[in-house]
């Protein structure tokens, strides 16, 4: 993957050469474009390129690529434009301090959407799919010390990545319907997806990712706004390459998803409506570039529409319209970026009468606006032809997609022409710049975008056979021959072509009229996806703050209250559930003084809960803990006991140092019902291990580690006190830990103790207080 | 046998969680004291008890005469007795020193790490 290289050495290399690094760098895409062009005999014939190599066999994981007539037509076209554009950014940006950086970005996401259109592995698809979000959050965000270009930034990759996931999503349901994890192996698999029960799962999820990523209605929002990056980007990726790789997954599903009722009235619902918002919105516009972004959405809502229709003739419709579309716009874009570059401004409203100061960018507009009209002679007249073609005998509520599209077309034509004609007629204004021709890096891409769309037309024999033919029958599934030519032919579509162009002029002639009245409606209106985004968001960050406030409130009694609750719950619940309450004990013989042991450390616990002195805290933790020391001594272990004794005895000695300067509450503080809650849970708590502890000793007992530690712990470690052999020599490192644990906690008293005398030194009163 | 000491260990755990669920920093510090013991009576139960017979090996033998109580809960509580003891001395000065420095031991007054109110994070991008 060149490109990828390519962006590891750009921000070296323009640092060393300035903005002319862009000529070097377009070096990189052309090679790829090089690449993928040799492909093309064997690809227009039919054939599949295909190969890759194992990545996680033991997962299934392949790591392949796929290349049909469709991933092939878009390779050519990101590589082509993408040569234009690097050698476009060098003059765009020059002098810009980041202009490596850019460079790095615009390759990399060069390489994610290569990487996109030719992968084969579901894997594959869904990490170059989000790759491409990423690089463009990247881009979008370029100049990021403006406020606008982070939101919109966050906005595209919040919406896009949503998208992502539910690819991800989409794709695993799938693969669990068909068993593979190959596009290849996917596409011959026939009728195996449609009839599967989770269709109609999977198409809901593919198509949430495509939509989103391709702007569609209502998630068109993010696209518009994307406009805030750098105009390379808004002429690269959203419009000529990554907002179709939506388009591309619909066209590379189509042949396994598409024909079935959900498909065919989905996708031209979603895709007119998209439409015909794109268009209306568009007019509304005065920024150049704003008004280019809006006819995008609506040429996605188109190739979605045909994409749905499913049709021979709307496939082909579409093939041909996704090449006009990604050569005409990308040339506007780069246009619009020019007259912004040398003029300072792209408010359609201040710019006039350039035509004498930009005679090139004047032709090379005009040639994008001419095929985007679709006027004959150029690639967009066959792509509107076969449009019409597709609708132009209508049942039903299609009559209504037809008339969706003539508007759509006509608005266009309309918005074409007045990004490409209305700035150089006239007379000169003034501009915050002197106008005047831009550098042959600027003027080169839209010139020769705008020239292809030209000669593709003119030899549209050559063209068909190449790129049109493959495509269409990649994303059929089936051969099909594109054959229309510029020469036009009497009939429906040039009628309803005719009528278009008719209804572009009067729009393009009544467009502030237009735009006014819009601007009234969407007064009226008042909202849309893109405040309801920033709701959303702000929603969002209440409600985790919300959330927050209630989980992690900074009570350190509610946390422990939360806790027990779950431990008394834990060791209550499985008893009760499963049946497992131990037996009623037998009440033991004990002797006397063994009972006498058990009531003192009973009246010492209770002592403490009641204390209500200093005093007495202290003295009745000694005795609690003493009668645990008796306990250990009358039971056998009279180590615990003589280590228990000495604890003991240091634990109050401490206490008693602290608590004097301590205040210890005379009464509990609490109030009853907090009390009574406190008591409930406790009482549960100790129920519920007083119950386990029961239950287990009235299991019988495993005694095998502890006849190992009495049987050897004289023969190999010669020691005759067992408990101390296993601390000293069974276990000697966790000792080793123990006597580091006290070390470190003396540490950390003495520091602790420095410095509060530190503390004193400089104010004295608080000691005093204390 | 066992069955008394289950109850006892029943009950030094509801006076610990008890002591601990207060806001009182030094109850809670208590309630930690009666808890350890719990927790030690809890493993020194489970090794089963027995009366008077440490687990000691009489001179000139390789093992225990007779049956002799079990050492290995033994060993394990000793270190638990150890480490409970620093962790209860550390914890002791640090409320005091908290004490000294915050003004207050209720722990709800004890909220600098994690203030009452620290309104609404930026809403901006």
């Amino acid at each position: 993957m060149l490109p990828f290289v390519g962006a590891l050495f750009a921000p070296l290399l323009t640092r060393v050469m300035k903005h002319n690094a862009g000529w070097l760098l377009a070096a990189v895409p052309l090679l790829v474009f090089v690449h993928f062009a040799g492909m093309l005999g064997t690809v227009g014939s039919g054939a599949a390129v295909s190969a890759g190599f194992d990545w996680a066999p033991s997962l299934g994981l392949r790591f392949s690529w796929y290349l049909d007539g469709l991933s092939l037509t878009f390779a050519l076209l990101i590589s082509g434009i993408g040569t234009l554009i690097v050698i476009y950014s060098g003059g765009y940006l020059k002098g810009h301090p980041h202009q490596g950086r850019f460079f790095s970005f615009i390759l990399l996401f060069m390489g994610a959407m290569l990487g996109l259109v030719v992968s084969d592995s579901f894997l594959m698809l869904f990490v170059y799919w989000e790759l491409t979000s990423i690089t463009s959050f990247l881009l979008i965000g370029f100049d990021h010390g403006r406020e606008a270009s982070r939101r919109a930034a966050l906005q595209a990759l919040l919406v896009t990545g949503l998208g992502g996931l539910s690819l991800l999503a989409g794709l695993l349901v799938i693969a669990q319907a068909t068993g593979t994890t190959e596009l290849s192996s996917l596409l011959g698999s026939g009728d195996a997806l449609r009839n599967s029960p989770l269709y109609l799962v999977a198409l809901v999820l593919v198509l949430g990712s495509a939509f989103t990523k391709s702007a569609q209605f209502p998630f068109h929002f993010w696209l518009p706004n994307a406009m805030e990056a750098p105009t390379p980007v808004s002429a690269y990726l959203h419009s000529a390459t990554m907002v179709k790789a939506g388009v591309y997954l619909v066209m590379r599903l189509n042949p396994v998803m598409g024909d079935t009722v959900a498909w065919e009235t989905i996708l031209p619902l979603f895709g007119g409506v998209t439409l015909a918002v794109g268009t209306l919105l568009a007019v509304r516009q005065t920024d150049l570039k704003l008004m280019l972004a809006y006819t995008t959405v609506a040429s996605l809502g188109l190739l979605v529409m045909l994409t749905g229709l499913g049709s021979d003739k709307a496939i082909e419709a579409a093939a041909l319209y996704l090449i006009a579309h990604s050569m005409f716009k990308g040339a506007l874009f780069m246009v619009a970026g020019l007259i912004d570059h040398e003029t300072g401004t792209r408010d359609i409203t201040g710019l006039r009468g350039l035509r004498k100061a930009m005679p090139i960018t004047f032709v090379a507009a005009m040639l994008a606006a001419l095929s985007m009209g679709g006027l004959p002679l150029f690639f967009g007249f066959l792509a509107k032809e076969e449009i019409y073609a597709t609708l132009g005998s209508p049942e039903g509520w299609q009559a209504a997609l037809l008339i969706v599209a003539i508007c759509g077309n006509a608005l266009m034509f309309a918005i074409g022409f007045a990004v490409a004609l209305r700035p150089f007629m006239g007379d000169a204004t003034k501009t915050p710049k002197a106008a005047h021709e831009g550098p042959i890096s600027l003027w080169l891409g839209p010139v020769v975008l705008g020239a292809a769309g030209l000669a593709a037309a003119l030899a549209s024999p050559i063209a068909h056979r190449l790129f049109s033919s493959p495509t269409a029958s990649a994303v059929a599934g089936s051969p099909i021959e594109v054959t229309i030519s510029t020469i036009p032919h009497l009939g429906v579509p040039l009628v309803l072509s005719g009528l278009t162009v008719a209804l572009g002029i009067v729009a393009y002639l009544g467009l502030d009229r237009l735009r006014a009245a819009m601007a009234g409606v969407l007064r009226a209106i008042g909202w849309g996806p893109d405040q309801g985004f920033d709701q959303v968001l702000r929603g969002l960050l209440r409600l985790a703050t919300g959330l927050t406030r209630i989980i992690h409130n900074g009570r350190l009694d509610i946390y422990m209250t939360v806790t027990f609750i779950a431990v008394a719950a834990t060791l209550l619940l499985p008893m009760v559930l499963f049946d497992e309450l131990p037996a009623m004990p037998y009440v033991p013989a004990l002797r006397f003084y063994e009972w006498g042991v058990l009531a003192i450390a009973v009246i010492g616990v209770a002592a403490v809960v009641h204390a209500r002195s200093r005093l007495t805290a202290i003295v009745s933790l000694g005795i609690q803990g003493f009668a645990v020391a008796l306990l250990y001594m009358l039971f056998g272990a009279p180590d615990l006991s003589f280590t228990q004794f000495m604890v003991e005895t240091l634990s109050v000695v401490i206490l008693a140092l602290v608590m004097t300067r301590l205040r210890l509450a005379p009464t509990d503080h609490r109030p009853l019902r907090q009390k009574l809650l406190d008591m409930a849970i406790a009482g549960a708590c100790g129920i519920g291990f007083a119950l386990l502890l029961l239950k287990v000793t009235q299991m019988p007992f495993d005694d095998r580690l502890s006849q190992f530690f009495n049987t050897y712990s004289k023969t190999i470690a010669h020691g005759r006190n067992v408990v101390n052999v296993i601390i000293v020599d069974f276990r000697g490192l966790d000792t080793l830990g123990e006597i580091a644990v006290v070390m470190v906690t003396g540490l950390a008293i003495l520091a602790l103790v420095r410095i509060r005398s530190k503390k004193t030194e400089v104010r004295p009163t608080v000691a005093e207080e204390a | 046998m066992e069955a008394v000491f289950a109850i006892l260990v029943g009950l030094f755990f509801a006076a610990g969680i008890y002591l601990m669920l207060s806001r009182h920093i030094i109850r809670i510090l208590l309630g930690v004291v009666l808890f350890g013991n719990a927790v030690n009576l809890l493993i020194f139960t489970n090794g089963r008890i027995m009366r008077e017979v440490p687990p000691i090996i009489a001179e000139g033998l390789d093992v225990p005469a007779t049956a002799v109580a079990n050492p290995l809960p033994q060993a394990l509580i000793l270190t638990a007795i150890v480490i409970s003891f620093s962790f209860f001395a550390f914890l002791l000065v640090l409320a005091y020193r908290a004490y000294q420095e915050i003004g207050t031991d209720d722990t709800d007054g004890m909220r600098v790490a994690e203030p009452a109110d620290d309104g609404l994070p930026p809403m901006g991008y």
